[in-house]
This record gives structure tokens, C-alpha cells and sequence, in this order.
């Protein structure tokens, strides 16, 4: 079975030398065609009644990546050769490649022809590892041709004219991507298609049509090697650009060569760079470093407006006045921020894009091609041309778009369309758009994953009681305090007052992790998903809704499995002891904060619960003033509620956040358990832990609070956590809302808290800024936080009740997933935010409405206000 | 890094059970008592034995049992670059060790008292798995120089990568710094007498990658006693029997 077979390679590790390594070649590699009758068929991918199968060349894969993805294109095999040269040229098409190969409902299937006796081929003299692949897909597909006989027609698809013809010659049937799409019949298919770049023949022809057209619009980017030189004698600056979200024509790299923002202004400095990009920086001399003043967004729309009425050139943009800085003649004021232009771009951050197009007349006659602009929501994106059959459709559709190209000739990058989501301005659609831009997954569950949770209806059952590792508190008086409505209850509380006048205090938190076995595809997904996105109407689940809304929800008067922290607890609310345990309650109510704050404040209930209630709000303001003593910072965030018609689903009022006495005393025992859960996992493993860290923010990051608070006469004293605190306390001006203001500005300036893994930091690195803690996790919401989960298998594996799963050995991957969950929670809090955005903009569509603000900033292109009662 | 690919085949086309080609040959080196040649894939060694001999230093001497020992070494050319390097580094001196360990274990020293054996080993050619392959080249050699053994000892290494048992690492899949476990084995006693890992492994799965690395080890014995056949009918046919 084994064929040995030696081949020489030569690499280069500063110097060259020879390797030499073994290829076998296998007689064991089947086709994957069910109609073969040679090939064991039990690992084949392909339909049984195909009658065409594509084999598709490296160009067209790098290229149409999303043409494939459509369900349209099927029956495709995937040679190795071809997966290793996309695989080295573009990892991100490789993975979604390697999605499609793997994904059951598509029939793709990988032929490993390198390894395949048959089809290996040796490289020959003088040819080129370019033309020896090509070579390979030949022999293949015609391997392919005489190996399934006429029982299906291999189709080999490829752009490369000179891989065309000797395919034909050689008498295997090809076709380039184009015509293959043509021939299906899918109009809509073509605009999937990736209009052939520059290098391609089509460009040539256009250049010899208009010559007079094609101009020089942006500098050429320098070639890698200048650039690594120029960055190695310090002429050019690394960084990533960032777009100013407010004005796109102005960017930021942030460089650490010199310390400090390098401003951008304009598209020609920009030189096609887009956000997030890591690009190389020259910096500009000296006198030309001033601050951006006559341009503004509307200018700009202007400037553009008759650029879709010609027809098929939407690159034809007007050239004459070139947004630059310089034409407004007046270079006074000479800025001490440092601009510069884009040289070259080292790493390109495009993907797909949501928007729409820009309004344009139809075309005489529709069903032809038609270029379009495509502006996308995200306004630090520039426009984006494409090519459509179909705009009649497309106009009023909010649509996703990718990036190809741009060259130096257009204005615009050039892309292609990828699908349509739905109509402009209907909620569903928007809110799918919010969605998808915060690449936030919200398919329903697979029936692997279905399948992993436990039969329903679900009880506790008697094994579970039964086992010593769980404590039985049903007999406790637990109770839970959260939002109206709040389905996912994870947490609950007791509180007993002991014989010897302290307090048995217990945080009871859902045992998830009882459900979500490590490594199933349950966990897999929630670890993918990593949080639980909460949109005002609607909310995504981390994991599926029997787990989330019954299973694991410490629903009132039913059992459920827990896991507790109980602490004794002196009325001084000093800590004595800790204990973690397994257990069993049973909630006697599950009350709202508005319910418990009520029986709290009325005087007249004694009933045990309210005692309880009332024990505990003692205890929590000690704890809290304990805590905003030690530094601990209130900051403000502006939390909004919506009313929504529960019909139409449409907002019908919007609110501030009222946060109440309830509030923050859940909040403090919550704080306390996380603190306390920390402390051990940490004692237990030190190098695989999973913590929450806040920096300290930097003197710089507060450059802007500092600066408004000196514009309104403030002094704040920013040393410390404490210090910050206590001036923050301090800044009350003559408006009711400054105080909040002031608050919500220093929010912004602090950076995230993040997820990290202990053994990756120092542990003076561990702090947490804004809760004033050197340690803290997060351990209490393990429905809505892959992070707790995480924290509930340390925790159970630190009691000894469970082993640790495997990948906590691996600490790069504790690293990894710490990174993801610091995405995705990014991401969740983004979401919602923008979907509070848009139904606060729903609101008003039907409510134009007059009320008092205040002008938060000033920019040169407009200003920003606070409207304290909408809270945005 | 992908080791093993998801169609299941891995960097040079091997299923992840699947060992590399085995070439042995008996008697390469003329002047010793007993040589072989053992090839695994592209690492080649060739081992020497001398003895049992009259001991060279005296007060090694062991009076009840075989003085047995072992020098193994690499080829200035059996790496692709080519480095002096100093004899007796630690490498080689614990590779040596544990060489020697595992042959005197197999070894009926007591039947040769006051006596030596040199088992000389050399790498010509390195792509992983030298440590196995210059057993079962010692083996080998040991069997042709007619020392009395109670088993053939047979050695073969198994990895850990990508989740992935992997048998018979090669020099790529061993340089990824995986867990790379190598065993000893004596397949009629059915007995471990070597056992070594690089990194850690949880328990479970340590067993499981174990247990690949013995069924390498048993067909790897397999074919040496195939060789051992056939050479002894060579043998026999140059008599003229």
C-alpha cells in the first residue's frame, strides 16, 4: 500500500539548504463519486446523480469564494494541490473553504491527489511550481474523466486562458467561471461573480477604449521591501488605521515608533487604506501638519452627486478638486499633531460589508450590467463600485458586499454583492444588519447540539440528590432578585441570620456546567458564541432555551441544581468563612427589583422573606461604602428602556434606566462571589485560570475628560481609582445632569474590562481598575457568559469534584478563548447599543419631538448633544 | 500547524497508524561480531556489536554478569546542515544510556560473567525516531552477533497532534513540540521495558497513544524476525546444507 517516493526541497532559513522529506503515494484514495464501482463509497461527498462535476483551479477559489458558498454550485471536488496554494495565499478563504468541504448539506468533496498514486506529479525541469500545479488539476481531472468512464462530465473550471487551452487540448472539458454561470441560468448568480482584476485581459482592453479616462488618482504603494526597510530606519511608521467614526476623512494610526497619533486627513493621504488596516506612514513636513477645517461629511456628498448618472463608469468621479487640505489656502495654524500619508498597506482588514446603494435612475435597458455605488452603513467605509444585473431588485435593499480591489485608477475600491438581506427601514431587516455587522451568530442550534440537552421535562432527579457532592439546601429560604420579565435567572440568594448574631449569607448560581459537558458540541457552540446578546426586542441565546428558560433557570418553587458560595458573614459584613459547594435549592420566590425594593420599604410587611431582604441590604451598603472607600469607581452609562408594543413590536416609549437600592444590593453579592470564587481558583491554578482584568487607564486616555472638565472650570485629580472617584464625586455643576455627564465621559475614556488567562500575566497585572479589587472573575452568569462556565469547571475541578478538561493544559488555547470571549462580548455590547440606536431612530421616524440637550462636543464638521430624557 | 489533514492523511501522506517504510539488512560491518543497517523511513543507523570480549578496563569487571555497553553517536552528514558537533553531548550520552538500559535488560548477562559488549551505534541519517530506530538496529546486531537475549527488544515512538494518536513521528511532526512518546517493547514476554514521553498528556489518552506506540513496536518485531529468518536461510544455503 505504501509507495515511498523521495523529493527534494529546497527552503530558505536565512540560508539555503536542502530538505529532504517522504511523499507516499497511496493506492487508497477513492473518488468520492457514489457511482464509482472501483471506489469504496461509504466517505463519498458527491450527489449519486451528478452529472456534471466541477473541479475548480486555485484562482477560482481565491476569487469566487462567495459564488461558492452559494448552494447553487455543488458537486464539486477540491483537489489538495489546490487547497495547499489557497491555504498559502489566503488563510481566510481557506477556512470557509474548508467550512464548505465540511459542511454535510454541500457536496464538496477533497481529493488528496498529491498523495494518490495516479495523479502525483513530478515537478519537470525548468517549470515553474505555478505550471506544475496547473499540470497537477490537469492530470487530475483527467484522471477523474477516465476513471468514472461517461458516467458524469468532469468540468474543469478555470480563468487562466493558458491552463484553458492546454485543459482542451488535452481533451478535458473547461470552462472559465463566467460562462459556467451563464450556462446555469441564475442571473442573480452573476453578480457573485468576481469581475477579473487588473491582470486579467478584460482591464487591457479597457485601457486601449478610454485611454484618456484612466488617471492616476493615488500614489503608488511602496513595495514591501522599501517598506521594511523605510520601517527599519525609522521613515516610515507601522500602525493600525483607524477611521474617525464621525468624519471618514480622517483617520488615525496609532505608532508606537513615535509615541504618539499620526492624523490622516483626506482619501489621497489615505491611499486606499480602510479601517483597521495596518498600514506604513510617512510622516508630512512639518508645515503642513494643521487641523482639517473647511471640509465637512455634507461637502463631500456634494462633490459626488453626479457621479452615478453616468452610466457604467461610477469611477468617473470628479478629479478636480481634491479634497485636499492644502486648497484652502489658509496653513496658519500649525497643529502639533503629527499627519502623514499611508505608503504602503501591510495587511489589509477588508471583508463584507452591510449598506445599500446609492439611489440611481434605472438604466435604459435594465437586465443588462450596470455599476453601481455601494455605500454601507458603517460610515468609515468609503464606497464601494459593483457590478449588478439585477439593481431594479437591489435598490431599496439593505445588501452585503465584498471588497476585490482597488487600484490606483478608480476612486472607489471595487466589489462584488454577496446576498440581500431585506428591505431598507423595516426593523427585521436592521436589526439582521446589527447582527451581522457585529458578526454575532443567530442561527438557530443544530440538532448536534439539540441533542446534547437533557430529556424534557426535566426534574431533579434522585441520583442527583442522592450524590455526595451536592449539598441539599432545599430547606433554605432561596430567593432571586432580577429584572421584570428576566427568564435566565442564574443567580438566587439566602440569607439566615445564625444563633451567634452573624449572618449565612449564600450566592446560588445555576449549575450549568452540570449540562454543558466539556468538548461536546453543545460547549463548542456556546464557546463560539461565547455571551448571550441581548437586543431591546429580542434576545440571543449562548445556549439553547429549555437549557437557558427552564433547565437551568432558578425558577421559583422548582428544584434546581446549583452551585453555591456561602459565606459567614459578621453584621459588620466582614467575610469569616467561605465555603463552595455543589447543592440543590428550591427558590421561594422570584422577585423583581421593583417587587423586592417595594416589600423592603414597606414597613408594615415582617413576613421572613422581607426580614431576609432587609438583612441583606444592611449588609450590602457596608460592603458597598467598604468598597467605594477602597476606590471603587460609579460610573455612569447611559441605559435606556424601551416600551415595546407587544403587537408590532415597535417602541412606544423610551426611558432612562432607573437603578434602585435592589439593584445594587444584588449587585454587591454578585460582586462578592466573584471576587471570592477568584481567590480560589487562583490558590488552586495559578497558570490556568481564567480572570477579568480592568488596566489602569493612562494619563493620555484621560487627555479628553480631563480637557472638557478644564473647559467647564473642573479640576479632576486622576491619580487614583480613589482619587478619580472622589473628584467625580465632587463635580456637581448647577445642572442636574452634569454630574451624569461628567460620569459617562470618564466611562468612555476607560478602557474595556477583559478576560485573561493568569498564566499569560504578572499578578500586579491581575487588578481591576473600576472595581478597586486586585482579583475578579467572572463566575455568576453561566447561562449568558461562556466565561462562567469556564469558571464553574475551575472551580468544581479546585473542590475536586471534577478533573480539569484537557484544554486547560494548553494554555494557548485558554488564550484563545479568552480572546474570543473578549470579541464577542465586544461585540454583544455593540450590538445592543446599536440596536438601542435604531429603535430610539424608529421611535422618532413617527415622533418628531422638541426637547432640551446638552452639547456634549464640538467637531469641525458638526456637534454631538446629550438628550438626558431619550439618554443618547 | 495541521499534521493531519481532515481527509486523514498526514503531511507525507501516512494515516495517523500508519509507520513508515522498515528496511533492515544483517551484516553491513564485516570486522564486528554482529551489524545491521535499520531504516525507518528516511532515518538510517547502522549498529556494530563487539563481544562478549574480554573486558579492556579491568576494574569494570562484573564478576557475576556482562559488562554491557553502549556508544551512540550522529554522522556529521545525517543532518541536512552540516555541524561538528562535540562528541559525548547530552543528547548523545542519555540516548547512549538509555540504549544501553534497554539492551541489558533484554540481555542474559548472567551467563557471561567477566565478560563485555560493545554495541556501537551510529545515525547516518536523521528524520525522527532515531532513539527507536538504534534499537532495533542493536537488537538486530545482538541477534546476529549470537549474544544470548530472552526477546527481541523492538522500539517505535508515537506522537499526540492535532487530537490525533499519530504513530512513528517523522523529524517535521516531531519538532512541533508535541507530546512524543517513545516505548521499549518485548513482544513475546509481552513486557515494557522502556518508556519515555517529551511534554505532558492527560492519563487517558496517554494510554491510548501508549498502546499505538506497542502495536508499532510489534510489527516492527515482526519484521524483524522475518529478516532474521531469511538471513539465517542465506545462511544456511552458503553452507550448502
Amino acid at each position: 500500500m505504501l509507495h515511498s517516493k523521495t523529493f527534494v526541497k529546497k527552503t530558505r532559513g536565512g540560508k539555503v539548504n536542502k530538505q529532504v522529506r517522504e511523499h507516499y503515494l497511496r493506492d487508497d484514495i477513492y473518488c468520492g463519486a457514489p457511482i464509482c464501482k472501483l471506489c469504496d463509497s461509504s466517505a463519498a461527498r458527491l450527489s449519486p446523480s451528478a452529472s456534471t462535476i466541477l473541479l475548480l483551479d486555485t484562482n477560482v477559489v481565491l476569487n469566487q469564494i462567495d459564488l461558492l458558498e452559494n448552494p447553487a454550485i455543488d458537486d464539486v471536488v477540491m483537489l489538495s494541490v489546490v487547497l495547499d496554494e489557497v491555504k498559502n495565499k489566503n488563510m481566510g478563504v481557506y477556512n470557509r473553504v474548508r467550512a464548505l468541504c465540511s459542511n454535510s448539506l454541500r457536496r464538496f468533496f477533497v481529493f488528496a491527489n498529491e498523495h494518490h498514486k495516479d495523479t502525483f506529479v513530478k515537478e519537470m525541469a525548468k517549470e515553474s511550481k505555478n505550471d506544475r500545479n496547473d499540470r497537477a488539476i490537469r492530470v487530475a481531472a483527467q484522471w477523474y474523466q477516465s476513471h468514472l468512464g461517461g458516467a458524469a462530465r468532469i468540468l474543469l473550471i478555470t480563468n487562466d486562458k493558458e491552463n484553458k487551452r492546454k485543459a482542451i487540448a488535452e481533451g478535458i472539458s473547461a470552462e472559465t467561471i463566467e460562462s459556467y454561470v451563464k450556462s446555469l441560468d441564475r442571473p442573480d448568480l452573476l453578480d457573485l461573480v468576481v469581475q477579473p482584476s487588473s491582470e486579467d485581459v478584460e482591464m487591457e482592453e479597457v485601457e486601449d477604449l478610454r485611454p484618456s479616462k484612466r488617471k492616476v488618482i493615488y500614489t503608488e504603494h511602496k513595495p514591501m521591501s522599501e517598506i521594511t526597510s523605510g520601517l527599519h530606519r525609522g521613515i516610515y511608521h507601522q500602525g493600525k488605521l483607524r477611521v474617525n467614526r464621525y468624519n471618514p476623512f480622517e483617520a488615525y494610526v496609532g505608532s508606537e515608533s513615535i509615541g504618539d497619533e499620526i492624523i490622516i486627513y483626506g482619501r489621497t493621504n489615505m491611499n486606499r487604506a480602510f479601517d483597521g488596516d495596518i498600514v506604513a506612514v510617512e510622516l508630512l513636513p512639518q508645515d503642513q501638519w494643521h487641523e482639517e477645517k473647511s471640509l465637512s461629511i455634507a461637502d463631500e456628498e456634494d462633490e459626488e452627486e453626479d457621479v452615478h448618472l453616468v452610466p457604467s463608469s461610477a469611477d468617473d468621479a470628479p478629479r478636480t478638486t481634491n479634497l485636499v487640505q492644502g486648497c484652502s489656502g489658509d496653513t496658519n495654524a500649525v497643529s502639533s499633531r503629527p499627519s502623514g500619508c499611508v505608503v504602503g498597506i501591510i495587511k489589509r482588514n477588508w471583508h463584507s460589508y452591510c449598506g445599500s446603494l446609492e439611489p440611481m435612475p434605472l438604466p435604459a435597458g435594465s437586465g443588462g450590467t450596470a455599476h453601481a455605488l455601494f455605500v454601507s452603513k458603517d460610515r468609515r467605509i468609503p464606497k464601494i463600485r459593483i457590478h449588478t444585473r439585477q439593481l431594479e431588485n437591489l435598490l431599496d435593499k439593505r445588501i452585503i458586499v465584498a471588497v476585490d480591489s482597488w487600484d490606483r485608477l478608480s476612486r472607489y475600491p471595487s466589489g462584488h454583492y454577496v446576498r440581500t438581506i431585506g428591505e431598507i427601514g423595516d426593523r427585521d431587516t436592521e436589526s439582521e444588519v446589527v447582527l451581522i455587522e457585529n458578526d454575532i451568530n443567530s442561527r438557530p442550534f443544530s440538532s448536534q447540539v439539540l441533542a446534547c440537552l437533557p430529556p424534557l421535562p426535566w426534574s431533579v432527579s434522585s441520583e442527583d440528590l442522592a450524590n455526595p457532592v451536592r449539598q441539599d439546601l432545599r430547606d433554605l429560604r432561596v430567593f432571586s432578585v432580577d429584572p421584570p420579565g428576566c427568564k435566565d435567572i442564574d443567580d438566587a440568594l439566602h440569607c439566615t441570620a445564625l444563633p451567634s448574631g452573624n449572618f449565612e449569607v449564600g450566592v446560588h448560581i445555576a449549575d450549568v456546567t452540570n449540562f454543558v459537558h466539556p468538548g461536546s458540541p453543545l460547549d463548542d457552540e456556546a464557546s463560539q458564541r461565547g455571551t448571550s446578546v441581548y437586543l431591546v426586542e429580542r434576545r440571543i441565546d449562548m445556549l439553547p432555551k429549555p437549557l437557558t428558560e427552564d433547565i437551568c433557570s432558578l425558577r421559583s418553587d422548582v428544584e434546581r441544581l446549583a452551585f453555591s458560595v456561602i459565606w459567614e458573614m459578621t453584621p459588620e459584613a466582614d467575610i469569616i468563612s467561605t465555603r463552595y459547594t455543589k447543592s440543590v435549592i428550591k427558590s421561594c420566590a422570584a422577585l423583581s427589583y421593583i417587587e423586592a425594593q417595594a416589600r423592603m420599604d414597606d414597613s408594615r410587611l415582617m413576613d421572613p422573606l422581607t426580614t431576609d431582604l432587609r438583612n441583606m441590604n444592611v449588609l450590602a451598603k457596608k460592603m458597598r461604602s467598604r468598597r467605594i472607600e477602597r476606590g471603587a469607581l460609579t460610573l455612569a452609562s447611559a441605559e435606556v428602556k424601551f416600551q415595546i408594543d407587544t403587537e408590532t413590536h415597535d417602541p412606544l416609549d423610551i426611558g432612562m434606566y432607573q437603578i434602585r437600592e435592589a439593584n445594587q444590593m444584588v449587585e454587591e453579592f454578585m460582586l462578592a462571589a466573584n471576587v471570592s470564587v477568584a481567590d480560589k481558583i487562583l490558590k488552586h491554578f495559578s497558570l490556568c485560570s481564567l480572570l477579568r482584568r480592568h488596566p489602569s487607564p493612562t494619563r493620555e486616555m484621560l487627555e479628553p475628560l480631563l480637557r472638557t472638565a478644564a473647559a467647564v472650570g473642573l479640576n479632576l485629580d486622576v491619580s487614583s481609582s480613589k482619587a478619580l472617584a472622589e473628584s467625580l464625586d465632587r463635580a456637581v455643576g448647577d445642572d442636574p445632569y452634569f454630574n451624569k455627564l461628567i460620569r459617562i465621559l470618564a466611562t468612555r475614556c476607560m478602557t474595556q474590562a477583559v478576560y485573561f488567562c493568569s498564566g499569560d500575566l504578572s499578578p500586579p497585572e491581575y487588578h481591576h481598575y473600576g472595581l478597586a479589587a486586585p482579583l475578579y472573575t467572572h463566575f455568576t452568569s453561566p447561562i449568558r457568559r461562556y466565561a462562567d462556565v469556564i469558571v464553574h469547571r475551575l472551580l468544581s475541578a479546585s473542590l475536586g469534584i471534577y478533573k480539569l478538561p484537557s484544554i486547560f493544559q494548553d494554555r494557548s488555547q485558554l488564550t484563545s478563548i479568552a480572546d474570543n470571549l473578549n470579541y464577542r462580548h465586544r461585540n454583544a455590547q455593540m450590538a445592543s447599543r446599536a440596536s438601542v440606536e435604531l429603535h430610539t431612530l424608529i421611535y422618532f421616524r413617527k415622533r418628531p419631538t422638541d426637547t432640551e440637550a446638552r452639547v456634549v462636543k464640538i467637531r469641525s464638521n458638526g456637534f454631538i448633544v446629550f438628550v438626558p430624557k431619550y439618554v443618547f | 500547524m495541521e499534521f493531519v489533514s481532515p481527509e486523514g492523511l498526514r503531511l507525507d501522506g501516512r494515516r495517523p497508524m500508519e509507520m513508515r517504510q522498515i528496511r533492515a539488512e544483517i551484516g553491513a560491518v564485516a570486522k564486528a561480531d554482529g551489524s545491521a543497517v535499520f531504516e525507518m523511513g528516511n532515518t538510517k543507523v547502522i549498529a556494530a556489536v563487539y563481544g562478549p570480549r574480554e573486558v579492556q578496563n579491568r576494574t569494570q569487571q562484573i564478576n557475576d554478569q556482562a559488562l554491557v555497553r553502549c556508544e551512540y553517536s550522529m554522522a556529521n552528514f545525517s543532518t541536512g546542515d552540516r555541524m561538528r558537533k562535540p562528541k559525548g553531548d547530552r543528547r548523545s550520552t542519555e540516548i547512549s544510556l538509555v540504549i544501553r538500559q534497554t539492551m541489558e535488560a533484554c540481555i542474559l548477562t548472567h551467563l557471561m560473567p567477566r565478560s563485555q559488549i560493545d554495541i556501537f551505534v551510529q545515525v547516518l541519517q536523521a528524520d525522527g525516531g532515531t532513539r527507536s530506530a538504534c534499537i532495533n538496529a542493536a537488537t538486530l546486531a545482538l541477534a546476529d552477533a549470537g549474544i544470548p537475549m530472552r526477546d527481541l527488544v523492538t522500539s517505535c515512538s508515537s506522537g499526540y497532534l492535532n487530537s490525533t494518536p499519530l504513530l512513528d513521528l517523522n523529524y517535521v511532526e516531531d519538532s512541533a513540540g508535541g507530546p512524543d512518546v517513545t516505548v521499549g517493547f518485548l513482544p513475546k514476554v509481552d513486557k515494557v521495558t522502556l518508556l519515555q514521553m517529551d511534554s505532558k498528556l492527560p492519563i487517558d489518552i496517554f494510554e491510548n497513544v501508549m498502546q499505538l506506540a506497542i502495536e508499532g513496536c510489534k510489527a516492527i518485531a515482526n519484521y524483524i524476525r522475518e529478516i532474521m529468518l531469511e538471513n539465517t536461510k542465506q545462511l544456511e544455503y552458503r553452507r550448502g546444507i
